[in-house]
């Protein structure tokens, strides 16, 4: 794979209960590359034993090449990468980094960009919000959280941002809000499942141009019940268990996998399925209903039955 | 106006690439050719690889290869641009792909040529200096106000080869800025804001292999540190680094001055080493097309060259002789260089036994 970035962890806060952020700087001293808004971040996680490679966007200012900031939420029902970086990475702490990806891009044409944040989903925003800082483009920013605890970045945030917590039962008024965009505007959500269906549906309704609203849609895999798979090429049989992904137990049995999102939206791994009896639980964004027999994303997507087989 | 004082010291050539044509390879400069022919046959593919420093001395020993011809190359790039401005082009929401360049250049020449450049930065106050074209510049990265021109139109004046900025949306690539004065026959005017199906649309054979989904699926995946590259090659009679469709009544005509006789000193292997890097800010593609010419006299003082290059351009499907531009011209070199074929097997890869 690709050049890695060495990089130590030189702050943790505690942002709220729920999230924190952390600081890489390069280890050499030097300075790490720029980056552009909305791009993300694969760190890596050897957690007793386990593996991980958990993409997180970057949240600070992309000009700022002394460090990356992440913040991370923590999920107590998944898989443990989110936990390993709440409970076990410390100021000091020496980890292995990406270089920066951008799955979720602005687009430079666009006369002014509308953000959608829900919850964590305020990350890819933060950085995009510096960014345009610097080259003095248009924005504005509409924030739901569950209540001002909740709201990480909160207080930071300056300029044409609107909050709304739904312990308050204040809500975006999606259909307002797009309606009376000017033309040239681009809009951007990142949040939950449901709130990425609700701004779909919206601005498919409203008549937005699909080029003109864009998604963050990778999300982290959740864990499922382990199955065994043939790995063709390899020559070799192995086991995902409940809590790795597909593609992590190709890696653990050290067999090349290529990647880059790790969350179902790259198609970068995509596998063909060679000999499938069973169900296929596909999660990810990438692949079509066409393709639901044939291929597989190891990254996210998962197996039950009775044999599985793909070429890798 | 970028004032241009070159100083060709010992090392840089002062030639032409137009009118009395005084350009010519210095014999380290023949051995170091680019010959883009690693078997004795040619047909498309996606023939990329990782772009990684090897063989000191080589073009693959620096990201971007500064050679004999640089500040010539820079005087006649200038001469192009007085002529007809809109070789170089931009539009609007290219700037900060173009400050990424500017970044990429001026770091690579400073690292890995500290004799001709260096940048000193302080914050955003950067300092630079190209002791070759004399400039000495002082300026603010990301204000182009602080800049003569435009920050990919100043760098790309510094620096060989074309230079075009590839834009990424709609899971597409759209090549929306662009510095291009020594192409092959194709015009950055004709295709700024073309897609990438758009402007490989010429190309013959190649659609129908489907490489160009293949090369496209690629490239949207290119990571930022890990840029790739490939050649790319076609044929020139007489060295002109700029054979561009706005100039073809001055060019197109040459095309037919080649006689049995003067194959060997009127043809030209042009060879386009082309590198593809991510860029940070803008999440844009950077392409650099640098173009080197190979005459073929000095091409085949490497035996291995003159067998080779004799069987790929008697073989060649005519389409792409056709495309490449010296169908026309084919019988004639085909003869000249059989000369220099001994029908002896040739070894595997492109550097001289």
């Amino acid at each position: 794979m690709n050049a890695k970035l060495q990089v130590r962890v030189t702050e943790v806060e505690a942002l709220n209960p729920l999230i924190k952020r952390f600081r890489f700087v390069p280890r050499d001293g030097g300075l790490l590359p720029a980056f552009s808004g909305g791009a993300h971040v694969v760190v890596e996680m050897e957690d007793h034993g386990t593996r991980r490679m958990n993409p997180y966007s970057l949240s600070s200012d992309p000009e700022d090449r002394t460090g990356y900031e992440v913040t991370v939420r923590r999920d107590d029902a998944g898989r443990g990468g989110s936990l390993y970086m709440h409970n076990h990475v410390a100021v000091g702490t020496e980890m292995v980094i990406s270089h920066p990806v951008n799955l979720f891009p602005l687009d430079g044409r666009a006369k002014k960009h509308l953000f959608l944040a829900g919850g964590i989903g305020i990350t890819p925003f933060k950085a995009m919000i510096h960014q345009l800082g610097h080259i003095g483009a248009k924005w504005e920013l509409h924030y739901a959280s569950r209540n001002p605890g909740l709201c990480a970045y909160g207080d930071l945030l300056r300029g044409p941002v609107q909050f709304y917590y739904d312990d308050d039962k204040s809500f975006i008024p999606l259909k307002d809000l797009l309606a009376r965009q000017p033309l040239g505007t681009h809009v951007y959500c990142c949040g939950p499942k449901g709130m990425l269906a609700w701004v779909r549906a919206t601005a498919a309704e409203l008549g937005l141009a699909e080029h003109a609203v864009h998604f963050e849609e990778f999300t982290a895999p959740q864990p499922g019940a382990p199955f065994d798979v043939d790995l063709v090429r390899s020559g070799r049989r192995i086991h995902v268990p409940a809590h790795q992904s597909l593609l992590e137990a190709m890696e653990a049995a050290g067999v090349d996998a290529p990647y880059l999102c790790r969350g179902g939206a790259c198609g970068q791994c995509e596998c063909d399925v060679v000999t499938l009896d069973g169900q296929i639980d596909h999660r990810d964004h990438w692949l079509a209903p066409t393709d639901h027999k044939t291929k597989i994303m190891p990254c996210v997507s998962r197996f039950a039955g009775r044999a599985l087989a793909i070429d890798r | 106006m970028l004032d241009l004082k070159p100083d060709f010291g010992s090392f840089f050539k002062d030639e032409t690439f137009t009118g009395d044509f005084t350009f010519a390879n210095s014999p380290q400069s023949v051995r170091r050719f680019p010959f883009p022919f690693d078997r004795d046959d040619y047909m498309y593919s996606v023939n990329i690889e990782p772009h990684v420093s090897t063989r000191p001395g080589s073009v693959f020993e620096h990201a971007f290869d500064i050679d004999e011809h640089y500040v010539s190359e820079m005087r006649d790039r200038a001469r192009v641009l007085a002529r007809d401005p809109l070789r170089c082009q931009s539009l609007p929401h290219m700037e900060l792909a173009g400050w990424d360049l500017l970044e990429l250049l001026m770091e690579s020449l400073a690292r890995d040529y500290p004799q001709w450049f260096t940048l000193t930065r302080s914050g955003n106050d950067w300092h630079w200096v190209n002791k070759p074209l004399g400039i000495d510049q002082r300026f603010t990265f990301l204000d182009a106000s602080s800049l003569p021109y435009g920050p990919m139109e100043y760098i790309t004046r510094q620096v060989q080869g074309d230079f075009t900025l590839q834009d990424e949306r709609d899971q597409n690539l759209w090549v929306d800025a662009g510095m291009v004065t020594t192409q092959a026959d194709w015009s950055l005017d004709f295709d700024i804001g073309m897609n990438f199906f758009e402007w490989h649309a010429p190309v013959p054979l190649a659609h129908e292999k489907g490489i160009f989904e293949r090369a496209l699926k690629f490239l949207l995946r290119l990571q930022h540190g890990a840029p790739v590259r490939r050649f790319n090659w076609t044929m020139t009679v007489n060295p002109l680094l700029d054979t561009a469709p706005e100039t073809y009544p001055e060019w197109g005509a040459m095309r037919t001055t080649v006689t049995p006789q003067n194959v060997g000193e009127k043809l030209h292997l042009r060879v386009e080493l082309q590198s593809l890097f991510r860029l940070p800010r803008s999440n844009a593609i950077a392409f650099s097309i640098r173009a080197y010419l190979g005459r073929f006299d000095d091409l085949v003082t490497v035996p291995k060259w003159g067998r080779r290059l004799h069987r790929v351009v008697r073989d060649v499907h005519p389409d792409l002789a056709a495309y490449k531009g010296f169908l026309r011209n084919r019988d004639a070199m085909t003869d000249w260089l059989s000369h220099h074929d001994d029908g002896a097997p040739t070894s595997p890869g492109i550097w001289p036994d």
